[in-house]
């Protein structure tokens, strides 16, 4: 603790900060543009300045920059001196000189940093009147909008762009007052995290492109806390709607998860919600062989009723992809022994391994917050960047040990980012990487190995032997491999704080018993290993502690006729096990029920579809791939008879129980029957406080206090204005009016405060900038590690890795942009979707002549697949990829064997195949 | 008895002294031109909206009386997609018209409003567009922003410089 003395008055402040974010926490306003919690200080503004003093009898003074300057114990500084406060105003003076006068076209406005720090300087006036710059354009890609005329030159978005996310086609372009910042042609950004630009640029050049289609301004926007649906990994988000659509997602912070920074999956995948293939009205067939038709609300409820009449017959089929409370009333409705996970047999094995690894052993799975702490890491098997890409994003910021010594050794503060930089230069953080194929996190890995999921499962062996003896040996292990082990083992065992990443992204178990071999034997040396494992799905880990069967037992109930009625879940099965089989098992249901908000290859044999809520119109629970439960909460009332899933199956469930069951249709009731029920899930009840919870008598308001139009916006209809709608499940109202205070941080809608209407804001939110929010970051573990435990290592050594004569083993591979089914639906997202093809090795093409872009035939398990040729140099020999889950694309259980046959050649002066999948996996390697 | 005849006096007087009543609607009164009554959208000198959506009439509103929604044309002209104002619940203040950074929205002296029923005060922008410039002959805001529109480019704009070449290194 640090003692400094602002404006004579003494704070305490905690060491190692700069003055900057010293006076940002105390509540301070110094006015800033390139500075960033998460991107540390450049000094490149000259806006944060401040006065010091040499000490108290000084009254002269320096200005110095508070970003630059530390704030040591006993620094004197002035932040009202008349002369600083000129300076400042100088400055800001002359930022503005050519911005255009654009502020009522600019999607920035009314939540512009630089509109913010122009009002708080003072600077009121222009003076200059010569002729302003202008810049042209570029097209960055349908996310992401350029304006480049309104730039301020404060450096952010290189910064984030090029040394905090990865990206290389981006960049501050020409010279002297010229500078330009973009790509060096216009073009999609490459970058997965190319939306943060929106929120990191201080003012208007980078801004929302989705948005644009249906622009409000931010104190428009109806918002509330809400949770990103497109991965594993929760990322905390701020859903805004207006007019009843929803119209963006920002990020909101948290600390332990996601920070500062969100995923182009996450911000812009939520056009599903208000995509054509919603389904908005109970549909029911008068018979099986009848077309779809929409019948009442009280008509579905009747039919429901009567298929579920004998309950014992009635399976219930979960998904991961729903909240725990849905799921939770699916359980409750069908009884534990016909409740189903809905997942397929390889999700269901390698989930339940990946819970027993983390709940049975020592290793701690992280918290994206720990991720970005640790100094050493290890990936096995796994895709981060298409799979859980803010994973990716905190891979990226392992915290790197030369420049941790070096700033020992020159006293440097860990903020001071562009000395850091120059110290480290271009030496590579400890991160292996060992993936079937090229992955995008490359060019900050140190090392990276390519094989094929077996041989990488051997890799991970062969660490775990080198770190600790008693953990198997492999046999049979080249010596570049054991060489590469040991330098991985070494490198570990060197750590503080070492990370193993793994995942189901291959689908091999083996894998992540390697994975859990390494952490394990991490932790018997006493190193407190960290083993990240990435579950495919929001809510993967919330039904894997909640148990049930998997599909196929499901379909196994329907076989051995013990079951004759099947209610599905916001689940498509034909993602989940092949067409056939699901077909076949659903044959052989009298009755199929759907509770879904997609229309998806499901609506054509289900009998009765229940229109459902997405995660921007109900509140619910998920628990991410950490173990973290979250609350998300509705935004935004549905159309007529959408409800949430869990609610139409408590309406469902009512008849059978006799009584009207009134809790069960409030969130609160549920929450409670899941804690009692489930003992796991205890800690889900202190997420966020209970609907009850009132700040001075009052909820927390989704609207702001400027939110417009109140009297207008339903006066078409109807001149008188209607009540406000009730939401009986959450401490939140869908109003303007109610307590302006600081809420809990689970409930925090939006990041505003006075003078600051800008996500900057969230500094007046942090108990300390960039650390935790005031009263600590939401969300509650649910699975913790047996500290001190020493389970037995796994024993079971994969064997080498050999190429079949003719065959080929066909591995998942992932794309950021297509791989999700729902954010796949947006408009955004659907544009950057990569093509169907095949990945196949020079040599396996070569051998059977076939040429990039050839059409081929692949042949496994019964299935034949007909797909382009991408030819991929990264893959082992006798590997293939496959797309997982893109649009159009049959389900295959991979990983399997296949052939391939050529059946058509393209001529060969056709053009090369190439700007497909930006995000992709194979595709996008260079 | 003195004090009916003064009465008397100051009635017939008042015969020859002008008149105050004003014979509404017979004789329309003559407003200043600063009077704030009905409310128009207007055009620029062009004939083209002059209003870009910005909302910032509907956040000064203090009865939340405006509703409008934002788009743009394939140029990256803002246009509103529908304007609403419910002047049931307008108290005529004017602070919309201060607000409003392209003069688009000006209050006129016309306060003959008067209906049966309330539902058709809600106006629309079809009610509130008119062909002029209103108050503000000359304005074009589009002519001091600095985003490209269909008819202006980049640097074409008042005080406005052509665009930089990046690609030249010339000082």
């Amino acid at each position: 603790m640090a003692v400094i003395y602002i404006d004579n008055r003494p704070y305490t402040v905690k060491d190692g900060q700069n003055l900057l974010q010293a006076c940002l926490g105390l509540g301070f306003d110094v006015p800033y543009f390139c500075w960033h919690p998460a991107l540390g200080s450049v000094g490149a503004c000259r806006q944060c300045a401040v006065k010091q003093f040499k000490d108290e009898h000084d009254t002269r003074g320096k200005i110095v920059m508070s970003c630059m300057t530390p704030a040591a114990d006993g620094v004197r500084i002035s932040i009202d001196d008349p002369e600083v406060r000129e300076f400042r105003a100088s400055v800001i003076e002359w930022m503005m000189i050519n911005h255009p006068h654009d502020c009522p076209v600019c999607d920035e406005g009314g939540e512009c940093h630089l509109q913010d720090m122009t009002v708080m300087t003072g600077h009121v006036h222009r003076e200059y009147n010569f002729p302003k710059r202008t810049f042209r354009n570029q097209n960055l890609g349908p996310l992401v909008n350029h304006e480049m005329n309104r730039c301020i030159h404060c450096y952010r978005c290189v910064r984030f762009y090029r040394q905090y996310a990865g990206g290389r086609d981006f960049d501050a372009l020409a010279a002297h007052d010229h500078v330009y910042f973009g790509r060096s042609e216009d073009g999609v950004l490459e970058n997965e995290f190319s939306g943060n630009l929106v929120e990191v640029c201080p003012t208007g050049v980078f801004t929302d492109k989705t948005l644009k289609r249906h622009y409000s301004r931010k104190w428009d926007l109806q918002t509330a806390p809400s949770i990103c649906v497109h991965c594993g990994l929760g990322c905390n988000t701020i859903a805004g709607s207006r007019y009843g659509q929803l119209r963006r997602i920002r990020n909101r912070y948290n600390g332990e998860v996601n920070g500062y920074f969100l995923c182009d999956r996450g911000r812009y995948g939520y056009e599903f919600v208000t995509g054509d293939s919603r389904i908005e009205q109970p549909l029911a067939r008068p018979e099986r062989s009848a077309a779809l038709e929409r019948v009442a609300r009280g008509e579905a409820l009747q039919r429901a009723a009567s298929f579920l009449r004998d309950r014992g017959r009635v399976i219930g089929i979960g998904s991961p992809r729903a909240s725990l409370e849905a799921n939770y009333a699916l359980r409750r409705l069908v009884g534990p022994d016909r409740f189903y996970l809905g997942v397929s047999t390889e999700d269901y094995r390698m989930t339940a391994a990946a819970l027993k690894i983390l709940q049975a052993g020592p290793a701690r799975s992280p918290s994206l917050k720990e991720v970005r702490m640790a100094d050493a890491a290890l990936v096995l098997g796994e895709d981060v960047t298409n799979t859980a890409p803010v994973l990716a994003l905190a891979l990226r910021q392992l915290v790197h040990p030369k420049a941790d010594a070096a700033a020992k050794t020159f006293d440097l503060p860990s903020w001071s980012d562009a000395a850091i930089r120059e110290l480290v230069q271009d030496e590579k953080e400890s991160l292996f990487l060992a993936t079937p194929a090229h992955t995008k996190l490359e060019d900050a890995a140190c090392q990276t190995y390519h094989a094929a999921p077996d041989n990488l499962a051997r890799l991970g062996f062969a660490v775990a032997h080198r770190i600790d003896p008693a953990s198997p040996a492999v046999p049979d292990l080249a010596e570049e491999v054991d060489r590469l082990a040991e330098e991985i083992a070494a490198a570990l065992v060197s750590a503080k704080r070492p990370l193993i990443v793994s995942g189901t992204g291959c689908c091999s178990e083996a894998m992540l018993q390697a994975a859990a071999n390494v952490a394990w034997a991490l932790c018997r040396r006493g190193n407190p290993a960290l083993l990240s494992l990435v579950l495919p799905e929001a809510n993967s880990i919330g039904l894997g502690l909640m148990g049930g069967g998997d599909l196929q037992s499901a379909f196994q109930a329907l076989r051995e006729e013990r079951a004759d009625t099947v209610v599905v879940l916001e689940n498509d099965l034909y993602r989940r096990e092949s067409a056939a089989a699901v077909d076949a098992a659903l044959q052989l249901a009298k009755h199929v029920i759907l509770i879904d908000h997609t229309r998806h290859a499901m609506a054509e044999k289900a009998d009765l579809i229940l229109p459902a809520a997405t995660f921007a119109e109900e509140s619910g629970t998920l628990v991410n791939s950490e173990g973290r439960a979250q609350r998300y909460y509705q935004v935004l009332l549905p159309k007529a008879s959408v409800q949430p899933s869990w609610r139409w199956l408590g309406l469902l469930n009512e008849p059978a129980s006799g009584t009207a069951d009134e809790e069960l249709f409030k969130l609160d009731g549920i929450l409670a029957d899941i804690a009692g029920e489930l003992p796991q899930f205890r800690p889900i009840l202190e997420i966020a406080p209970p609907s009850g919870f009132r700040m001075m008598g009052q909820k927390v308001p989704r609207q702001s206090p400027r939110s417009s139009g109140r009297t207008a916006i339903d006066a078409k209809e109807n001149v008188s204005e209607p009540k406000p709608p009730e939401d009986p499940d959450s401490p939140l109202a869908f109003s303007m009016e109610g307590d302006e205070g600081l809420p809990p941080p689970a409930l925090i809608p939006r990041f505003w405060a006075p003078g600051w209407n800008s996500d900057q804001a969230v500094n007046k939110f942090q108990a300390e900038i960039g650390g935790a929010l005031r009263s600590g970051d939401p969300g509650k573990r649910l699975i913790e590690p047996q500290v001190g435990a020493q389970p037995d290592f796994f024993q079971t050594v994969p064997t080498v890795f050999e190429p079949h004569d003719g065959r080929l083993l066909l591995v998942p591979l992932y794309h950021i942009f297509g791989s999700e089914p729902l954010s796949a639906l947006s408009r955004g997202i659907a544009e950057l979707t990569s093509g169907r093809y095949v990945a196949l090795h020079p040599a396996d093409a070569a051998a059977q002549k076939i040429a990039e872009g050839d059409t081929v035939q692949l042949e496994l398990d019964g299935i034949s697949l007909e797909l382009p040729v991408k030819i991929a140099a990264s893959l082992p020999p006798g590997v293939a990829g496959l797309p997982s889950g893109l649009p159009g694309m049959e389900h295959v259980a991979l990983p399997s064997w296949c052939t391939v046959t050529t059946i058509l050649q393209t001529p060969p002066l056709a053009p090369p195949q190439n700007g497909e999948g930006v995000g992709g996996g194979v595709g996008a390697q260079s | 008895m003195l004090s009916i005849l003064k009465g008397i006096w100051v009635i017939l007087s008042h015969t020859f002294r002008r008149r105050v009543t004003v014979q509404y609607p017979d004789v329309q009164p003559i407003m200043p031109p600063r009077y704030r009554g009905r409310i128009v959208l207007t055009r620029d000198p062009s004939g083209a909206e002059r209003c870009v959506a910005c909302y910032l009439c509907s956040a000064v509103c203090p009865v939340e009386c405006i509703a409008l929604q934002a788009a743009e044309d394939e140029h990256g002209r803002r246009y509103p997609e529908f304007f609403r104002i419910n002047f049931s619940r307008c108290i005529f203040c004017g602070f919309c018209e201060d607000a409003c950074p392209t003069y688009a929205i000006q209050l006129t002296p016309d306060f003959e409003m008067g209906e049966y029923v309330r539902q058709n005060l809600v106006y629309e922008k079809e009610h509130l567009l008119i062909s002029g410039p209103g108050k503000y002959p000359g304005y074009d805001f589009y002519r001091m922003a600095g985003v490209a529109i269909g008819g202006k480019d980049k640097g074409e704009a008042e005080n406005e410089e052509p665009p930089v070449d990046v690609r030249s290194l010339m000082p």
